[in-house]
């Protein structure tokens, strides 16, 4: 491709061909009338997805209509607990938990009768009501509330085909920056926009990217931070199965900006599909020559590597990340200097996330005025955050930033599962922290996480129940950090380990008075005195459920008592004497014999001797046995 | 160049541009604890000791690493900043064995220094320790990781400075570890046994293979005639040990020490550094005359040769075949000595005083060896002989002056300037010049190959022939320069090298300098002074002018590189891999 | 499952052959380690002699950089490598459980691999597959919503 022209004359034809799935009258002649979307996300695809796609392309040969129905493989819709999700359009039904012997049907009985299959199809319209009548996928309780911009294009295009991105007007952003622009008039755009990273601290992109051009050098370099290790998120991984097109046009945008002609996307190997999609991505632009020398006539030369992490969280850590790309160990390096000044192979290097970079084609095609009116003042935009955890509609939504807690859990989120009551959800991983149900009605921007001691992260969202217990979680995120800090540092790599130590005596019942002090003196030295941000934020997920749910802690140590019973080592079986037959099963089940007693009397478990593995429970068919 | 001004605790310091905020702070006498830190080795910003507060910044800084900038405010000293240092080395010591009264480096150590100046009295985050393990396999180096702190200067030395990479750091968090790959012993590994990791250590987790108690067996065993030889670098080194200032010569009290610790003959190595001009200065005028192998190359040095046999066998060649003066003169002494004194062979203990870990494996190779006697049988470094001293109750300061025994006991000045770099090179040229030219040497000091520049180059004029030379020191500067001579980019007829950076002088058996001395001096020029100054005051500075050596030719051997001399002198060598697999 | 000296060979000569591609390119050390990793399913110290040699960097580095990483082990993995995901909603969900039965029904810990080579347990963390937790994978075939009393069954398949 040489020109913007060509760009536009692909584009003009291929909008005639998506224009089923816009909802919009087909503006060609051809013979298509109806697109059936599978989602071929990670999620989808381990639940099948592939096998489903395959049936339908039988199905549809079968009743002679392949020509008339054209089946997409798309990236991630977002609700992964009802996977394998199906969209047919132009209705835009939302068929969920699709099976391979349910696709037959919605062939012979909506695609070639035109009559929707009730029973699959998906219209809870939140507030666990049913919609009547037909629903669009845009009228239910899980999407009317999120508003997608980075996701826009997930679970809508073909991810391995560039004409379709390029339909949804991709491309567009990097012609107009490269004919219309100037790099001062880009960074100017960006910072007015608002946009903040996305990957965990905030700090606002324009300001990196105007750090990094005002570097001299001869060599820049742009790196897509795609190592998304929180565990529990995966946006980004999202965006490069679904929208590959989107994170290499938005580092062609920056290596403009900054004046560079080389970038890196280091994505975790453990991402095959993202991976794999990335890289027809990036070929199909450089056949396009959209990546390359000269793109567009312009004289603009740049071009995209992939690079695989290869297991360790840290290197989502940028100077950690730089060090792993240069071959080694990646453990993170003194800032100052910063990347912008000194970055990969010495040289100034912006680091942005994917879903950061996500946001930048669509903030250049519509505007900082656009994006400005989602969000808050100083949190501009939306932001993805991965559902998970006791939460009905587990997923990936997107949401403007500012929305309630209580509207992504209740609304968006369906809810609890089982009748069962909210107690907290953890924001920002690793490096988070909790956030009480009292504070359920907590605006989810920047500035009011971190007021309540969590942080947005990387956007993870995990939500617990009464019968999550909050020491236990904060062991859980530390045990975490403990196996992913680098080393290299005396606070992360011994202090978290000491924290950790006391925090499983905690559980083990084996709490000493002054362990919550300690635990708090050595948080507040690890957050002062880490080389980086891993090691700085270790503590959080710690001193955040001291803060909120200190008497759970205290619970654990005086008492030696679990509120939630979740801790094995204080969890007291007992038998209900009332309840109990005396049918003698669970002694017979239990592996130490702790349990005793006369046939058809109450028996008794020994608590010296029982090891608290929960076989008795199991055994009981009179619910005799309870966990307290 | 360029300067910045900044304050640092209200004094305002105005310091180069690319300083840190620890140099800055040192030129304001503000002295900020470090661990990790060893100017010029290792900058990582990994211990957290050398904190500082700068205003504005978000979390504490580094120093050892934090640029300084203009118009910046720094605090080194507060009670924030206290608490933190003192917790982090709290953390440190919750995973280090505090066996501290029976560490070789109690009393000079950097770790048990910062904790009495941070007032730790307790151990208040004690808890399971990382799973560590003692390789006391090899002859030169034991590694005792129940006392690694993980600051990696050891690994900085092996790896960045001798660029040879025998330790290294492995796993991650809590259980990373400093070591061999796949927990191999050092014996097994590339280890050259420089030592120079030794000298990184602040703490007790790396020592030398301790000596001792095989010299007092054999002191104590009436049946042995037990003689010990200092090499060159123990005379400018060994003061440190009791107090001296740095670069102070104690030749004369080194002698009468080893003499009150019982030894029955005091030779010096720095005669058969003589001795060694004579056979290796032949044997180069032989090559350059007969179409050996060029460039030749000196083979002094234990480190350096095995790191030759691992890294450039194809070198072997060009490696000078006489044995390591102190071998040479353990030959000599169960030889001509033993012949003159009328002593059994077999009844010799020749003990070596040496700066270097790495002539205890060398003493140990079978090839060094005549009629299946090794001719040295052990090698104290200098710190061994001082604790040698100290248990025997010698005031060292106090000493009187002695000479050394004769007949393996004068040296000239070439002989002394052997334990700095260049001084090989030097003392060669000046009895290569004589013997070639026939001339006198007016200059006899060589200044093109003196001083620290990693590779030295000059170029001699004998009668017209020009001989190009080149000294490295530092295996990472001879991979530099043997890298050059592959690639054809240089050519030499003869080179110097010596494993450890510095030369013998800063050999890994010297005294250990803690990382805030370091800071300061450059300690391979203050050492070398020492035998720079004792060469100056010599009346004979020429090998070939010693009266000893002359007779031993005389008496006994010939000439140089007479079939006598090989016998006894020179040796070979063989490739080696660098992992022995078992 | 023991490859012949020419199966070791052809993959030795792939593996030379993508080092010699790849040499000079900036911070290749990880993408050749990870060539090999795929190729021997492991990396011995032969094989990283080789590295070191043709990309002269010290072994104990390229070790370094194996230890350090997840993705990169020094003994032979077993025929089938089992991954329970311990990302935090499967963790939320009992994910922990399930590891526990897997390694009690194996007899074996995580990074290891059982007597007659057929099973590994590798740590793992978040899959992605959140939807599904707790979620467990063996090779390439993906297991969810798992309950401690399916691992026995699904370990029978194998």
């Amino acid at each position: 491709m040489k020109s913007l022209a060509q760009l536009a004359e692909i584009r003009d034809e291929m909008k005639k061909s998506i224009a089923i799935r816009m909802q919009e009258k087909p503006g060609s002649d051809s013979k298509v009338r109806a697109h059936v979307l599978v989602c071929g996300g990670t999620g989808c695809t381990s639940s099948g997805s592939v096998t489903i796609r395959e049936i339908f392309e039988k199905e549809l040969a079968a009743n002679g209509i392949a020509d008339e129905v054209q089946i997409i493989q798309t990236g991630c819709f977002g609700l992964c607990a009802l996977g394998p999700v199906v969209i047919v359009y132009p209705e835009g039904t939302f068929y969920s938990q699709v099976t391979p012997d349910d696709v037959s049907e919605i062939v012979s009985s909506h695609l070639v009768k035109g009559e929707l299959v009730q029973r699959l199809v998906y219209d809870d319209i939140g507030g666990g009501k049913k919609a009547e009548g037909p629903v669009s996928l845009n009228e239910t309780g899980f999407y009317k509330d999120q508003k997608r911009v980075a996701l826009r294009n997930c679970g809508f295009i073909d991810p391995e085909n560039i004409d379709e991105y390029i339909a949804t007007d991709g491309y567009k952003a990097l012609g107009k920056v490269l004919t219309e622009m100037t790099p001062d008039s880009v960074i100017e755009l960006m910072l007015e926009s608002g946009l903040r990273g996305r990957g965990g601290a905030g700090f606002p992109t324009a300001r990196k990217w105007q750090f990094a051009k005002n570097s001299v050098s001869d060599k820049k370099y742009v790196v897509c931070n795609a190592d998304e290790g929180d565990p529990g998120a995966f946006m980004d991984r999202s965006v490069l199965e679904g929208d590959p097109h989107a994170v290499i046009e938005a580092m062609a945008i920056a290596g403009f900006a900054i004046g560079a002609d080389e970038g890196f996307v280091y994505v975790r190997a453990e991402y095959p599909i993202a991976v794999k999609r990335l890289a027809i991505a990036i070929n199909q632009a450089r056949e396009y020559g959209i990546l390359g020398k000269n793109i567009f006539g312009t004289g603009f030369n740049f071009d995209v590597n992939i690079r695989l992490g290869s297991g360790a969280f840290v290197c989502g850590e940028e100077t950690a990340l730089l060090t792993s790309i240069e071959g080694h160990r990646g453990e993170p390096r003194p800032r100052p200097p910063f990347p912008a000044v000194k970055g990969l192979f010495g040289q100034p290097t912006i680091i942005n996330n994917v879903e950061t970079l996500a946001n930048v084609a669509q903030i250049i095609n519509n505007g900082a005025e656009w994006f400005k009116s989602f969000g808050t003042e100083k949190s501009t935009g939306t932001k993805v955050f991965a559902l998970g955890g006791k939460i009905c509609h587990t997923g990936l939504v997107e949401i403007p930033m500012g929305t309630p807690l209580r509207t992504i859990i209740e609304d968006i989120g369906g809810g609890i599962p089982n009748g069962k009551k909210f107690k907290a959800a953890q924001t920002g991983g690793p490096s988070g922290g909790c956030i009480p149900a009292s504070l359920i009605d907590t605006p989810v921007d920047y500035e009011s996480l971190m007021s309540i001691g969590s942080m947005m992260g990387s956007g993870g969202l995990i939500v617990m129940d009464e019968d999550n217990c909050m020491v236990d979680i904060a062991k859980f995120f530390l045990e975490f950090t403990v196996d992913e800090s680098c080393g290299k540092c005396t606070p992360c790599r011994i202090g978290t380990r000491r924290m950790l130590d006391i925090l499983t005596r905690i559980t083990e019942g084996k709490g000493e008075e002054g362990d919550i002090e300690k635990l708090e003196e050595l948080a507040n030295n690890i957050k002062a005195t880490a080389l980086c941000g891993l090691g700085q934020t270790a503590p959080n997920p710690v001193l955040s459920t001291i803060r909120y749910f200190r008497d759970e802690y205290e619970a654990h140590i005086r008492e030696k008592r679990c509120p939630a019973g979740q801790c094995k080592a204080l969890a007291r079986f007992t038998i209900d004497r009332d309840l109990c037959r005396g049918c003698s099963l669970c002694a017979r089940k239990c592996p130490v014999n702790a349990i005793e007693g006369v046939v058809k009397s109450p028996f008794v478990i020994d608590q010296d001797k029982c090891i608290k593995c929960g076989t008795c429970i199991d055994s009981c068919k009179f619910g005799a046995i309870s966990k307290k | 160049m360029n300067t910045v001004k900044l304050t640092i605790d209200g004094i305002q310091v105005e310091v180069p541009a690319n300083y840190t905020i620890l140099e800055a702070a040192r030129e304001a006498n503000i002295n900020i604890p470090t661990l990790c830190y060893l100017k010029d080795v290792n900058q990582i910003g990994a211990c957290r000791l050398c904190l500082v507060e700068i205003k504005g910044a978000r979390a504490l800084q580094a120093s050892c690493v934090s640029p300084v900038g203009e118009g910046m405010e720094v605090w080194t000293n507060n009670e924030k900043l206290r608490k933190a240092r003192k917790i982090n080395l709290e953390l440190i010591l919750s995973n280090h064995n505090r066996e501290c009264t029976s560490c070789v480096r109690s009393g000079n150590c950097e770790l048990q220094q910062l904790c009495k100046e941070y007032g730790v009295d307790q151990y208040p985050f004690d808890g399971n320790k990382s799973e560590a393990t003692i390789d006391e396999i090899s002859p030169s180096i034991v590694r005792d990781n129940t006392k690694c702190i993980s600051c990696r200067r050891c690994v900085a030395a092996c790896n960045s400075v001798q660029k040879i990479g025998a330790i290294g750091v492995a796993k991650r968090g809590f259980n990373t570890t400093v070591g061999c790959i796949f927990g191999m012993s050092l014996a097994d590994s590339p280890c050259i046994n420089c030592g120079q990791c030794i000298l990184a250590c602040p703490v007790g987790a790396l020592h030398e293979k301790d000596s001792t108690a095989d010299v007092y067996a054999a002191l104590n065993d009436p049946t042995k005639h037990v003689v010990v030889q200092p090499a060159p670098a123990v005379r400018a080194t060994l003061g440190e040990e009791f107090g001296m200032e740095i670069g102070t010569s104690v030749t004369g009290k080194l002698v009468s020490a080893l003499r009150r610790l019982g030894f029955d003959k005091v030779f010096d190595t720095d005669f058969a550094a003589d001795l060694t001009i004579m056979e290796e200065g032949t044997e180069l005028l032989g090559r350059l005359k007969n179409g050996g192998a060029l460039p030749m190359i000196t083979s002094c040095s234990p480190g350096w040769i095995k790191y030759c046999e691992e890294f450039y066998p194809e070198f072997i060649p060009n490696l000078s075949s006489c044995k390591s003066p102190h071998e040479m003169l353990g030959a000599i002494i169960k030889s001509y000595y033993a012949e003159k004194a009328g002593i059994d062979p077999k009844d010799i203990y020749v003990v070596s005083i040496m700066p270097c870990t790495a002539k205890k494996f060398e003493a140990g190779r079978e090839e060094l060896s005549v009629n299946g006697l090794q001719d040295v049988d052990a090698v104290l470094t200098v710190r061994e002989l001082a604790s040698m001293i100290k248990n025997a109750g010698i005031d060292f300061k106090r000493l009187p002056d002695a000479d050394f025994d004769s007949v393996l006991g004068e040296s000239t000045g070439a002989g002394v300037i052997f334990g700095a770099t260049g001084g090989v090179m030097e003392a060669a040229l000046r009895t290569v010049y004589e013997v070639v030219t026939g001339n006198t040497l007016e200059n006899v000091e060589f200044a093109a190959v003196r001083g620290t520049d990693g590779i030295k180059e000059a170029e001699v004029d004998l009668n017209g022939t020009k001989v190009r030379v080149a000294v490295a020191h530092g295996t990472g500067n001879a991979k530099e320069l043997l890298d050059m001579v592959k690639r054809g980019e240089k050519d030499y007829q003869f080179i110097e090298i010596m494993g450890c950076p510095g030369g013998c002088v800063t050999g890994g058996g010297t005294p250990i300098v803690d990382a805030t001395t370091l800071s300061y001096i450059d300690l391979k020029a203050e050492r070398a002074k020492a035998l720079y100054s004792e060469d100056a005051g010599k009346a004979k500075r020429k090998s070939h002018e010693n009266e000893e050596v002359k007779t031993l030719y005389k008496e006994f051997l010939g000439e140089p590189n007479s079939h006598k001399a090989h016998d006894l002198l020179h040796t070979h060598y063989i490739p080696r891999p660098k992992y022995i697999k078992k | 499952m023991a490859l012949t000296k020419e199966q070791i060979a052809a993959k030795y000569a792939e593996l030379e052959a993508y080092i010699s591609e790849n040499k000079d390119m900036d911070g290749a050390l990880i993408p050749v380690m990870q060539k090999a990793q795929e190729l021997f399913g492991y990396l011995s110290l032969e094989t990283m002699e080789l590295i070191s040699e043709r990309l002269d960097v010290p072994v104990s580095e390229i070790y370094g950089v194996a230890t350090f990483y997840a993705l990169f082990s020094l003994t032979p993995k077993g025929e089938y490598v089992i991954s329970v995901c311990t990302g935090t909603a499967c963790y939320v969900k009992g994910a922990q459980l399930v590891l526990d039965e897997v390694k009690k029904q194996l007899g074996i810990g995580s990074g290891e691999t059982t007597p007659d080579g057929k099973f590994s347990i590798q740590d793992t963390r978040c899959l992605g597959c959140c939807g599904l937790a707790p979620v467990m994978m063996i090779n390439n075939d993906v297991y969810g919503r798992l309950e401690p009393a399916d691992v026995k069954d699904i370990l029978a398949k194998y």
